[in-house]
């Protein structure tokens, strides 16, 4: 009772604390969210309301002892961070098959947090015991077999770390989006966990004539995809785990399938069932979704891979340089074909292009960060990324994309992002 | 010595337990062996030329009723779309400017109609509808697209012999399919 007490108290002074800074500093922490701080020589000439915590005064947060230990027994960020979340577009006819969006351009670094990564379902999140959840693994191979968690996870493990992405992540037409998780927000990227599917393939005999599998996910659309066998028995993981972990239950908890380079639906998430066969299922999922329609009224179907792509996430769309000089241009590369080999920037609406630096490790089918020292004059400019991968592939413009594939293909969109900004510093969708 | 006989008879009896289990089992021996019950349970993808379709069969005229029942509220009373996808007409718009993507003009095969109305359809209550339901609301769905006549009746035969009219029109992925020159200076 007494520790309860203390806890509730102290939750109490938190909650004033956090309602004096917010009021207090509101100018100041809405400057820090955005790009470029306000400087402090601008707050010394005008003293803000809440200074009496800026030197050479004793911050309020240093006169009393802060929260109790444990006050939360899952950490959550600062109440200051409280507008980082996903991006949900309000307003959906339904929101059981739909997505939300990583508010990718309010992150840094590679890995998304797993509260905030991209969500997309076709029959809801359901809401599954592990007790009892199996995975059947049937079909073309000696042994069918049922697995438990359990099972699952006595299987040797491996860790690693790849993107995800929706393969609609944006679509062609209008109206474009207006910040970075607008346009690219379906994409994330965490350290995945679990058992290789070529382990769990051999432990069942797979037969030498399967040529596919098929999954399926325990969720209320049983969504369904099938799979070439060359990359179930490559780099393909069955995975419980991510950042460390388990899988949240809009990532597919308890168990996913984890195709590293394919876009994100073939992921399949609450997976139940595997099947081998010789034949893909020509489910609805690719077939009628999931393909890409040409000009010519031609469709492509089992377009897994997604292509390079980045976007510089600081400044984007929504943010505002606030003063003139020094700015790092930061931002994320990726390519379902391997490695990121370089990124090059273009500060001049894409008429000279400088090599940017990448952070490394540079990895395998994940997300890759890449910064670029640069001078704003202060003049309007446009500024876009492009990202060259191991294989040479270069990320096209969107009329280099558009030229071949018209802009009813909706999926695959991997054109160069440009942002504009404008004599204020405001940054704006270039294309839009 | 008998005692060093005996190991040996024992790592024997052993090497060999493990070659006979390695053929029942994998080499982690990890899950148990799934019962055709289980599998016949769980095993619902029709393929598209119709294979493991369940017998039963249903008519166009009680697909209407089923629509009505169990879709209209999304697909519109015609089919014509609303909080669920679009399901009829738009043959012929595929290859414009504005295409209309329905069972009718863009679905290749039509089995796979089965398939995605019985594991996922109704949204709100999938797997609940029995196999001569969706036959029928699978043969009126075809119906209201001219592509089943509207005294038939559809059965795991007559639904693997239809043609969808978008089935050729479908091909492989090309890709890499744009080239980016990456000039780099007066570009």
């Amino acid at each position: 009772m007494a520790s309860k007490t203390t806890a509730a108290s102290a939750d109490k002074a938190r909650r004033s604390l956090s309602r004096r800074r917010l009021l207090g500093e509101g100018g100041a922490l809405l400057g820090s969210a955005v790009m470029g701080s306000i400087g402090g020589q601008a707050l010394a000439e005008q003293p803000a309301p809440g200074s009496e915590n800026l030197p050479p005064n004793i911050p309020d947060w240093m006169k009393a002892p802060g929260a109790d230990m444990g006050s939360q027994p899952y950490g959550t960020p600062s109440p200051f961070e409280k507008n980082v979340v996903k991006n949900i577009q309000a307003n959906l006819p339904q929101y059981i098959s739909a997505s939300g969006r990583t508010p990718i351009g309010d992150l840094d670094g590679i890995i998304t947090p797993n509260g905030l990564f991209y969500e997309r379902h076709h029959g809801g999140v359901p809401a599954i015991d592990p007790e009892q959840h199996r995975l059947m693994l049937h079909g073309l191979v000696e042994r069918p077999t049922i697995f438990t968690m359990e099972d699952i996870r006595r299987f040797p493990s491996q860790s690693r770390i790849h993107f995800l992405e929706c393969s609609g992540n944006p679509v062609y037409t209008k109206p474009y989006g207006k910040t970075a998780s607008d346009l690219v927000g379906l994409l994330s990227c965490a350290e995945w966990t679990g058992v290789s599917l070529k382990l769990v393939l051999e432990e069942a005999g797979l037969r030498p004539e399967a040529k596919w599998l098929v999954a399926e996910g325990a969720d209320a659309a049983a969504l369904t995809r099938s799979i070439p066998i060359e990359k179930c028995l490559d780099d393909a993981m069955l995975v419980y785990s991510q950042n460390g972990e388990r899988l949240r239950p809009q990532q597919g908890y308890p168990l996913r399938l984890l195709l590293p380079g394919f876009e994100g639906n073939m992921n399949v998430k609450w997976l139940r069932r595997l099947k081998a066969v010789t034949e893909p299922a020509y489910s609805r999922e690719e077939t009628s979704k999931y393909t890409d329609l040409m000009p010519d009224g031609t469709a492509r179907e089992f377009t897994f891979y997604m292509e390079a792509k980045s976007i510089i996430t600081r400044p984007s769309g929504g943010q505002q340089l606030r003063q003139k000089g020094f700015h790092e241009i930061t931002g994320i590369a990726w390519t379902g074909h391997g490695k990121i080999k370089r990124v090059d920037i273009s500060v001049d609406d894409g008429k000279s292009w400088q090599e940017a630096e990448l952070q490394e490790p540079v990895l395998t089918r994940a997300l890759t960060r890449f910064r670029l020292p640069w001078h704003w004059d202060g003049e309007p400019a446009v500024i876009q990324s492009r990202a060259i991968d191991e294989t040479g592939y270069v990320q096209p413009t969107f009329a280099e994309l558009t030229s071949v594939r018209g802009v009813n293909s909706y999926y695959h969109n991997n054109a160069i992002q440009p942002w504009r900004i404008d004599a204020q510093g405001q940054v704006t969708n270039a294309n839009a | 010595m008998p005692m060093r006989k005996s190991v040996l008879a024992l790592v024997a009896l052993t090497s060999l337990a493990f070659s006979v289990r390695a053929e029942t089992q994998g080499h982690y021996g990890i899950g148990r062996p799934a019962t055709d019950k289980e599998i016949a349970g769980w095993n619902i993808d029709i393929g598209r030329d119709g294979s493991n379709l369940p017998a039963g069969s249903g008519t166009v005229a009680h697909g209407r009723e089923v629509f009505e029942q169990q879709c209209s509220a999304c697909h519109g009373e015609k089919g014509e779309g609303g909080v669920g996808d679009r399901l009829v007409g738009g043959q012929g718009t595929i290859a414009t400017p504005k295409p209309i993507k329905t069972v009718g003009s863009y679905w290749p095969y039509a089995p796979t109609l089965f398939d995605y109305i019985r594991r996922a359809m109704p949204q709100n209550a999938p797997q609940s509808l029995s196999n001569e339901d969706v036959y029928a609301v699978s043969a009126y769905i075809l119906n209201m697209n001219g592509l089943l006549p509207a005294d038939a009746t559809l059965d795991a035969r007559t639904l693997s012999a239809i043609e969808m009219p978008n089935r050729s029109m479908f091909t492989g992925d090309p890709r890499p399919d744009v080239k980016n020159p990456a000039c780099e200076k007066g570009c």
